[in-house]
């Protein structure tokens, strides 16, 4: 590799992450790594906390749907949710690495049981709008990556397994998705329709009197119409049995919010220098803000490198299309051309990334560089680590 | 802006050519970053193209659309936004589930006011968001309709609609509404709704087209999706291969490139023959360009390998390149050209 310059992308404005200060740091004992599908979330996650991990902390994790070779590399060919050690991790500083697969299903399923007793867990588990809720529902997987992080925090914190928990979020067509889902799961669950669905089951009228505008038989009436009797009865157990299960669905929607507020977690907003990954990526940054938590930074991954910036797309052209016009130096002339494109992309990325930056000056970044090869084993998560850390 | 009811323009009589004469719902899929929407786009354009009408319709709720065409975001209505070469048009919709729940009760049941009264109690966001399938019927059935308007008069409205789907992990599940709904509803109007919505996706009206990468995640996501719609019945179209570099090199420079045997000498002689800037240091230049072609040698042979896993799924496979200048109009209407060219439309 000839003199890598990742962070040509970058104006030279753009304050430095220190990578290696924020997973050393013990006061951070979480990091959330989130952006758009497909910026490489996941490689992000499992490749600091290997470095994490070899730099002495007890790390653990969480992945939510990594490339099959990638999951194998880290030991992972089941989505169990079980952290299981890592093969092959240097532990000479004492550090330790466990990865695992989330199962939302599984998760949700665990949350049923864990509250319930057997007999009604069973019903619960059995009707067909849970089943729906906990396989379909867009935002359970969300929702579910959180109750687990939670979950994982406090088994640190009981047993002193782990003392650092990286988390890949779900990959959600928008960033904010992560953030939104779990608080519109729980304001469903615990909405006025989901009470006066289950008011017949708790003596009606109680609801029924609150409801203005509409009266239950007008409700029932088009639901029936439109789902079918049957399906409004299933609907009907399903909701009853769950709101005595949970009691407000909503409450423990916003606890588990409110743990990623908690002073102890960073954000790491993940992008591509792409204009969509980049848009997604300032909606984040800005929310985050807004909400009081944490941003730790930008990690921009797959940026071009742009070895010798002083040769120039028009330059190389002009000279690849002299070697041409005199028919010699083929090889030559094809090189000279594939690196003005590779210019040319890398100017592009780096006005897409100039503009994230203007808006959000103050907002450190790491960049990693792109890789010709896909990043399947340790070995290529050290690397991606290292670049990013070394900036 | 006009609408196609407004257009007052006679419904295309052109022929249907190129390798989907009989498709009128071209459903695009992919995995996220693979630039499903911009292909979905340049789609629409290529079948437009030479005086068609093309519905582009997105149903994820993000103005995906509107920000490629750089335009105002999307109502819930049927706008031009785009005039493909020849005089075609490509009209555009954002499909907003609760609209479309509003609009069919009030097509069936005549019952708009107690579609709003629904939707104060949570009602409608409970149908559109956990009903199992309901959601999805009503996107796929604002689909159908648009496929069928104008069809008993002869005179379909649009010749074709391309829509922006969900992403491969969710399309089987998305497309295959009957049985989503039918663990639910086992009689009742939304299960003939959806038993005329599948029979119209399974038909060989519709075709599933997978967009991809040559890389190893997302090809390996576009096999898995094209088994799993195999296995649904459901009808797979083309994977288009988007963002390809392709090799820029002769297939020996890429060998010698690979095995790092490049004749050092001749690039040498290359460089200085192509009277490159004196402040430009001749080894370095040299150097730099036999890195980054052992670079580049290295990702096309694992484009290859990619392409040959794709091969084997037996699709037809469309290829765009990575537009270096990203992409605005000019490479969308590029990109259509290409699509044409390789004998989408």
């Amino acid at each position: 590799m000839a003199d890598p310059t990742p962070l040509a992308a970058l104006p030279e404005s753009t304050p430095v992450l220190d990578i290696d200060g924020l997973i050393d740091d013990p006061g951070v004992k979480v990091i959330v790594c989130c952006g758009s599908g497909g910026v490489g979330k996941t490689t992000t996650a499992a490749s600091l906390g290997l470095r994490a991990a070899e730099r002495g902390r007890k790390v653990c994790v969480m992945t939510i749907d990594p490339a099959r070779r990638l999951a194998q590399s880290m030991g992972l060919s089941q989505l169990d949710n079980t952290p299981r050690s890592v093969a092959g991790v240097d532990d000479a500083n004492g550090g330790s690495l466990d990865a695992m697969m989330l199962d939302m299903k599984r998760t949700f399923d665990e949350i049923v049981e864990s509250h319930s007793d057997p007999g009604r867990a069973q019903a619960i588990l059995e009707n067909p709008f849970y089943q729906a809720l906990s396989t379909s529902f867009a935002g359970t997987q969300e929702y579910m990556a959180m109750e687990k992080l939670g979950q994982l925090r406090s088994a640190a914190e009981t047993t002193g397994e782990w003392d650092l928990i990286i988390v890949d979020t779900p990959p959600s067509r928008s960033a904010l998705d992560f953030l939104d889902a779990p608080k519109r799961l729980g304001s469903f669950l615990d909405g006025r329709l989901m009470k006066l669905l289950s008011a017949p089951a708790r003596g009606a009228g109680k609801f029924g009197a609150k409801v203005v505008g509409a009266s239950l038989s007008v409700v029932t009436g088009t639901l029936t119409k439109v789902i079918g009797a049957q399906v409004l009865k299933d609907l009907q157990g399903f909701v009853s049995s769950f709101d005595a299960l949970f009691g407000g669905f909503r409450q423990r929607a916003e606890a588990t919010y409110a743990q990623l507020q908690a002073p102890d977690t960073r954000f790491l907003v993940v992008a591509a220098p792409e204009r969509d990954a980049l848009r997604e990526a300032s909606y984040f940054v800005e929310r985050l803000a807004g909400e009081d938590m944490p941003l730790a930074g930008l990690i921009l991954n797959r940026v071009q490198e742009v070895p010798l910036p002083n040769l120039s797309a028009e330059t190389a052209l002009a000279g690849a299309d002299r070697l041409d016009e005199n028919g010699e130096h083929p090889l030559t002339a094809g090189m000279l051309r594939l690196h003005a494109d590779r210019v040319a992309n890398g100017q592009r990325q780096r006005r897409l990334a100039q503009r994230f930056s203007t808006a959000h000056p103050r907002v450190p970044a790491a960049a990693a560089p792109a890789l010709a090869g896909d990043v399947h084993d340790l070995d290529g998560l050290r690397e991606v680590a290292a670049a990013l850390a070394d900036q | 802006m006009s609408t196609p009811s407004t257009a007052g323009r006679p419904v295309t009589g052109k022929p249907r050519g190129g390798d989907w004469p009989k498709v009128r719902l071209h459903v695009v899929s992919g995995k996220g970053g693979t630039g499903k929407t911009t292909v979905a786009a340049a789609l629409a354009l290529a079948l437009a193209s030479g005086g068609g009408r093309v519905l582009l319709m997105e149903v994820e709720g993000r103005q995906g659309i509107a920000q490629l065409f750089d335009t105002p975001p999307l109502p819930y209505e049927e706008r031009l936004v785009a005039v493909a070469p020849d005089g075609g048009e490509v009209f555009a919709l954002a499909v907003d589930p609760e609209a479309a729940l509003l609009e069919y009760l009030e097509m069936f049941y005549n019952m708009r006011r107690a579609g709003t009264a629904l939707r104060k109690l949570g009602a409608v966001d409970f149908a559109t968001t956990i009903a199992p399938g309901v959601r999805d019927v009503l996107l796929t059935g604002k689909a159908i309709e648009a496929v069928k308007r104008g069809e008993r008069a002869g005179k379909p409205t649009y010749d074709a609609i391309v829509m922006d789907a969900p992403p491969t992990g969710r399309i089987t599940r998305f497309l295959n509404v009957t049985s989503e709904v039918g663990g639910l509803a086992k009689v009742g109007p939304i299960k003939s709704q959806s038993d005329s919505v599948m029979a119209v996706i399974r038909s060989p009206r519709t075709a599933v087209h997978l967009v991809t990468l040559l890389e190893e995640m997302p090809v390996q996501e576009t096999l898995d999706g094209i088994e799993e719609l195999r296995e649904s019945q459901l009808p797979v179209g083309a994977v288009i291969v988007n963002m390809e570099r392709g090799p820029r090199l002769t297939p020996e420079g890429l060998r010698d490139a690979l095995d790092g045997t490049l004749d050092v000498d001749e690039v040498k002689a290359g460089v200085v023959a192509a009277e490159l800037p004196r402040k430009l240091n001749v080894n370095t230049v040299t150097k730099t360009l036999i890195a980054e072609a052992a670079e580049h040698a290295e990702r096309v042979e694992l484009e290859q390998t990619e392409r040959e896993r794709l091969d084997a799924a037996e699709r037809p496979i469309y290829e765009l390149p990575e537009m270096s200048g990203g992409i605005d109009l000019g490479a969308l209407y590029a990109m259509a050209r290409m699509l044409r060219e390789q004998g989408v439309a």
